[in-house]
């Protein structure tokens, strides 16, 4: 134990020496000029993770020759545009050059592809906004890959903790039981509280999908392979689309009667409530969109920052400094991750509650 | 905003509703629905088990108390039976002792007439020996008595005395 303590004790110096020593090496040659060329790169890159992106990179570098060379795999895209134009990513290189399908050119530009000419030229307006058309892009991306695999892991998770019932008379077995006092917890505590006894039922399998899937999703954007879905408003959007669609098609008259004529208020109040709580039903999605976007955009962006301060700083007090305040902020990111699944299941069922709440005036 | 909307990518929308939808389709079917199952039915076995166990309870509390009344009943029954049996004693004694009063008076009063019997025929008895004595005792004196001539002159002259008054 003693033994132990010294090693890790000399190890610590070491390291921190060490880590100094190539700063102190390398910071004659990169003078001042680089810092601001640093930052400009850092925010550049905070900007470029947390778009989606074609490629499922996972660190790019420059060689010694200047080429940037990017590790990791391409992914298809396709486009619509006059029928299916499928390829693949790679031949974009990375809005390198411009990729031909058909007899089309695309070019990616800000994360996003445009229809080109074959030199790629691009149009800008005075507004600097790239005026080329944009093809309907239902590509392959790497937030769609996240998905894929969360969903399959998802299946596999919770497929094996059913058969693990089925098979031991009840009683789970195995890694997946894990998950049953959260399954546990979103029944008992999230929807029966919030929807009731009678009707809970239905929108079990609703509740605990997203819950695990934004779960999943908030952890899988917290590991080293950076991908930002739940980060992404269009996913937000898409999630807070089918709440907002499973509230109003399963929503009962008094749901509706309480929107359009609200009861027990005199009749000019219920002409001015009704554009009120129409706007409602919409904002009520809308808030669920924005407030896990925000969050969890907010969270990559303030980590990604401290991580890139420790490049910055380029001396071992700062660094070291900020690697411990990214490292507890990634502790309180990982609560967060929880947090806001938790949040969206919560307010998803408390607007399924209000849809089948009875009338008791 | 202006940004965001520009973000905004179908493709990612239309992906993601697509996956997340077949996603509540296939775990409701594949996953949550036997989760919740097995889970429900276990609740309920659990419940139904402590139910059959406070049950039982009751019934082991009942069957002691309708023990202990059988028990009571049968102290009741058998103090019920002593009882009865003292005093069925009683009224045996005190009959044999009534019927053996009267056995001995009943004795008591043969005996007596017996007796009474007995003595009346000693004195009957008696009467008549007297009786023979008294005669043999007269013979005998009217036999000394009339043997003198003399005496026998007297009587017949007293005799005939007797008869001139008449």
């Amino acid at each position: 134990m003693k033994y132990q303590r010294i090693i890790f004790k000399v190890a610590l110096a070491l390291t921190l020496v060490g880590s100094w020593g190539v700063a102190a090496a390398e910071s004659p040659k990169e003078a001042h000029a680089e810092g601001t060329d640093l930052k400009t790169e850092i925010k550049e890159y905070i900007q470029h993770h947390l778009q989606d992106s074609y490629d499922f990179s996972l660190y790019s570098y420059t060689d010694e020759e200047g080429n940037h060379v990017y590790v990791g795999a391409p992914l298809p895209v396709i486009l619509w545009d006059n029928g299916v134009q499928l390829f693949s990513s790679a031949a974009l290189h990375h809005g390198e050059s411009v990729a031909e399908s058909n007899g089309n050119y695309y070019a990616l530009a800000h994360g996003k592809i445009y229809k080109t000419d074959a030199q790629g030229t691009l149009n800008y307006d005075e507004n600097h906004h790239i005026t080329n058309a944009k093809p309907l892009d239902f590509s392959i991306t790497k937030s769609v890959v996240a998905m894929l695999f969360v969903g399959a892991l998802m299946f596999f998770l919770f497929r094996s903790l059913a058969k693990s019932y089925a098979a031991n008379r009840g009683v789970p077995t195995g890694f997946a039981r894990l998950f049953e006092p959260i399954v546990l917890y979103i029944r008992d505590d999230i929807a029966i509280p919030n929807i009731g006894h009678k009707h809970y039922k239905k929108y079990m399998s609703y509740l605990l999908t997203i819950f695990f899937f934004v779960w999943f999703l908030n952890l899988l954007g917290l590991t080293p392979l950076g991908v930002n879905v739940t980060g992404n408003i269009a996913v937000t959007f898409g999630l807070s689309l089918l709440t907002f669609l499973v509230t109003n098609l399963t929503a009962n008259k008094n749901y509706w009667g309480h929107i359009f004529w609200m009861p027990g208020v005199p009749k000019a109040m219920k002409v001015i409530l009704a554009p009120i709580e129409l706007l409602g039903v919409v904002i009520k999605p809308f808030s669920l969109m924005i407030r896990l976007w925000a969050n969890m955009s907010a969270g990559h962006i303030v980590l990604m920052s401290l991580i890139g301060l420790i490049f910055i700083f380029h001396n071992w007090i700062g660094s070291s400094l900020s690697f411990v305040l990214s490292f507890v902020l990634s502790i309180l990111e990982l609560l967060v991750a929880a947090l806001q699944a938790y949040i969206f299941t919560m307010l998803s069922s408390l607007y399924f509650g209000f849809a089948n709440e009875e009338a008791h005036h | 905003m202006e940004k965001l909307i520009e973000e905004f990518s179908f493709g990612l929308f239309f992906w993601q509703t697509l996956i997340f939808v077949g996603l509540v389709l296939l775990l409701g079917k594949f996953a949550w629905k036997p989760i919740l199952n097995a889970v429900n039915e276990r609740e309920q076995g659990i419940k139904d088990a402590l139910d059959a166990a406070a049950k039982a309870q009751e019934d082991m509390a009942q069957l002691n108390a309708s023990n202990e009344k059988l028990l009571q009943q049968a102290r009741q029954e058998r103090e019920q039976m002593l009882l009865e049996a003292r005093q069925f004693k009683d009224k045996l004694m005190a009959e044999a002792k009534e019927q053996a009063q009267a056995e001995g008076e009943k004795l008591l009063a043969q005996a007596q007439a017996v007796i009474e019997g007995e003595k009346k025929a000693a004195v009957e008895d008696l009467k008549k020996q007297v009786a023979s004595y008294s005669i043999e005792i007269a013979e005998k004196l009217l036999k000394s008595e009339l043997s003198a001539q003399a005496k026998q002159d007297q009587l017949v002259e007293n005799l005939v005395k007797e008869i001139k008054i008449n």
